[in-house]
C-alpha cells in the first residue's frame, strides 16, 4: 500500500513491540464490541436458528422473496443505465459544443438535475405518472424509479462523458483536423470511440450508485425490489428482522463489490494499456462529477 | 397561486434537512477521520478493520442502512439513543445511519488526500531528520488537507441530498413534506419546483463556493 510507505519507515524492534501492543488493545476492544452486539441480539432472541434457518435450508425464501426482489432491482438499474447513457452522451457532447446556447442549455439542465436529490425526482415522477398518464398502479413504481434514476444519472453521465472526451490527448483532435475531418467527424470517428473506453470504469462505478438508489423505490414508492422483501420475510419467518436485513445487505454488498472490483480492474488495465492513449476517467472521479458546480477540467485530468 | 402553501411549514422542513446534514456531517467527519487513521496505521489488524468497514458500508444502499436503524435497531432491538418521543428517536436514528454511511466516504476522501502527497516529500523530511509526528504534522497533513477540500465538499453535498432518505423512517424533513403535499394538493408541478429550488439553494452555492476554495488551496504539482 502506497499510503504506508509515505507515512513511516519499515518498523524497527521498538515500533514492532508498540504495534503488537496496539494490536492486542484493538483486538480486545473489537471483541468487547462484538460480544456486546451478540448479547443484545441474543437478548431479543434474534440469534435463534429458527430465524436464520429459512435462508439456508429453505429454497423458498430465495425463490419467493429474495430473487424476485433482486430481479426487480437489476431490471430497474439496467433500464436506468441503458436509457441514461445515450441521454448523458448527448448532453455531455452538447456541453462541449462550439455554440454558446447549446453549451448553456445543456449546462443548465445538467446542473439542475445534479443539484436535486434523486428521491425528489422519483416522488415527482411517481405523482406525474399517476396524474397525467394511465400507467397501471402496479407498474407505476418501476416507471417512477427508472424515470428518477434516468433524470439524475443522465446528468452525472453527461459529466462523465465530458470528462472522458476531455481526458483524451489534444493531439487526437489536432491530427483528425489535420487530415481534414469536420467537427462532427472528429467527434464521431475519433473522440467518442476512444473516450468510451476511457470512461468505462466511471460508468461501471456509476452503476453501483444506480443499484443502490433503486432501494429508495422499495422504501418510499412501493417498488418490490430487494429491500422491500424484508417486511414480508420477517412477517413470514417469525419476526426475523435482523436476519432478513443481514441477508439483503449481504446480497447488495456482494453485487456492488463485484461491480466495484470490476471497475478498478478495468481502470488498472486501461492505465497500463499499450493500445490506448492511457487516458482514463477513474472510478473515484464519479463522486466529484456528481457534485453540482464541480467540473473536472483538462488540467486536472492530465496528472 | 400560492394559496395552497398555507398550513405547510416549508422552512421548518428544510430546517430539519439542514439539521440532519449538520449533525451527520460532524459525526461522519469524526468517525471518518478515525477510520482513515486506522486505514493508514502501521497495525495490520486496524488496517483490515478500516478496509472491511469501508468496503461493506459503501456497498450497502443508504436506504437499507436508514430503514435498518428504524426496523432493526429501534423496533427489534429497542435502541432509542436516549430519546423518549418518536420524532426525536427517528431523527437520532437517521443521524446515526447517515453518519455510519457517510463516514466511509469521508474516510476514502481523507485517505486519497494522504496518498496524493508524493513519497519524495516524506523521504526528504526523514532525510533531514524529522521523526514520524513531525513528518505527519509539518509535511504530510498540511498538504493532504489542501487536496482533501474538494472531495470532502463533494461528500458534504452528497450528504445534503442523502438526508432525503430519512423520509423513509418518518423524519419530517423536506422530502417527507413534499410527499404529503403532493398527496393533498393538486399542484404537482409547482410543489416539485419549490422543493427542487430549495435543494438547489442548499447544494449549488456550497458546491460552487467549496469548488472555488479547493482550487484556491490546492497544491500545484
Amino acid at each position: 500500500m502506497s499510503s504506508q510507505s509515505v507515512l513511516y519507515d519499515v518498523p524497527g524492534p521498538r515500533a514492532r513491540r508498540r504495534n503488537a501492543l496496539l494490536t492486542v488493545v484493538f483486538l480486545a476492544a473489537l471483541a468487547a464490541m462484538v460480544w456486546w452486539v451478540v448479547q443484545s441480539l441474543a437478548d431479543k432472541n434474534q440469534l435463534e436458528w429458527v430465524k436464520w434457518q429459512p435462508f439456508f435450508t429453505d429454497s423458498r425464501s430465495w425463490s419467493t422473496y429474495l430473487l424476485p426482489g433482486l430481479e426487480n432491482t437489476l431490471i430497474a438499474a439496467a433500464l436506468a443505465m441503458v436509457i441514461a447513457l445515450p441521454l448523458g452522451a448527448l448532453f455531455g457532447i452538447a456541453r462541449l459544443s462550439d455554440h454558446w446556447w447549446m453549451r448553456g442549455t445543456a449546462g443548465l439542465v445538467v446542473e439542475f438535475f445534479r443539484a436535486i436529490p434523486v428521491l425528489i425526482l422519483m416522488l415527482f415522477a411517481n405523482a406525474a405518472y399517476s396524474e397525467f398518464t394511465d400507467i397501471s398502479p402496479d407498474s407505476r413504481p418501476l416507471y417512477a424509479v427508472v424515470t428518477g434514476l434516468v433524470l439524475y444519472n443522465a446528468s452525472v453521465l453527461a459529466e462523465i462523458v465530458r470528462a472522458g472526451i476531455l481526458s483524451l490527448p489534444r493531439g487526437q483532435t489536432d491530427a483528425a483536423k489535420a487530415i481534414g475531418m469536420r467537427k462532427n467527424q472528429v467527434m464521431r470517428h475519433v473522440l467518442l470511440p476512444q473516450s468510451i473506453t476511457s470512461m468505462l470504469p466511471a460508468i461501471v462505478s456509476q452503476l453501483v450508485v444506480i443499484v443502490k438508489d433503486t432501494a429508495l423505490g422499495g422504501a418510499l414508492l412501493g417498488f418490490s425490489e430487494l429491500l422491500a422483501s424484508v417486511r414480508p420475510m420477517s412477517a413470514n419467518y417469525g419476526a426475523n428482522t435482523i436476519a432478513s436485513f443481514t441477508v439483503v445487505a449481504v446480497v447488495f454488498v456482494v453485487l456492488n463489490f463485484a461491480l466495484t472490483s470490476f471497475a478498478s480492474w478495468l481502470e488498472g488495465r486501461l492505465r497500463r494499456g499499450k493500445r490506448t492513449t492511457g487516458a482514463v476517467v477513474g472510478a473515484d472521479a464519479v463522486d466529484q462529477l456528481a457534485t453540482p458546480g464541480e467540473h473536472v477540467g483538462r488540467d486536472e485530468l492530465d496528472e | 397561486m400560492f394559496d395552497f402553501l398555507k398550513g405547510y411549514d416549508l422552512l421548518a422542513a428544510f430546517w430539519v434537512t439542514v439539521q440532519l446534514t449538520f449533525y451527520s456531517a460532524v459525526g461522519s467527519l469524526i468517525w471518518g477521520t478515525v477510520l482513515a487513521a486506522m486505514r493508514v496505521s502501521p497495525v495490520p489488524l486496524m488496517r483490515a478493520f478500516g478496509t472491511a468497514y469501508v468496503n461493506v458500508v459503501r456497498n450497502i444502499p443508504l436506504t437499507v442502512v436508514i430503514v435498518f436503524t428504524s426496523l432493526g435497531l429501534f423496533q427489534t432491538l429497542g435502541v432509542t439513543l436516549g430519546a423518549d418521543d418518536f420524532t426525536t428517536i427517528n431523527f437520532r436514528l437517521a443521524v446515526l445511519g447517515l453518519t455510519a454511511y457517510t463516514s466511509s466516504f469521508v474516510c476514502e476522501a481523507l485517505r486519497s488526500g494522504i496518498n496524493t502527497v508524493p513519497v519524495g516529500q516524506t523521504e526528504a523530511a526523514r532525510a533531514i531528520g524529522l521523526n514520524f509526528p513531525q513528518v505527519l504534522r509539518l509535511i504530510v497533513l498540511p498538504q493532504a488537507f489542501r487536496s482533501v477540500v474538494g472531495p470532502l465538499a463533494s461528500v458534504l453535498i452528497a450528504l445534503t441530498k442523502n438526508t432525503t432518505v430519512a423520509a423513509a423512517i418518518g423524519v419530517a424533513e423536506a422530502a417527507a413534506l413534499m410527499r404529503v403535499m403532493i398527496e393533498n394538493e393538486a399542484q404537482l408541478i409547482l410543489i416539485s419546483a419549490i422543493f427542487a429550488f430549495g435543494f438547489i439553494c442548499l447544494t449549488l452555492p456550497s458546491g460552487l463556493l467549496l469548488g472555488w476554495v479547493s482550487k484556491k488551496v490546492s497544491v500545484r504539482r
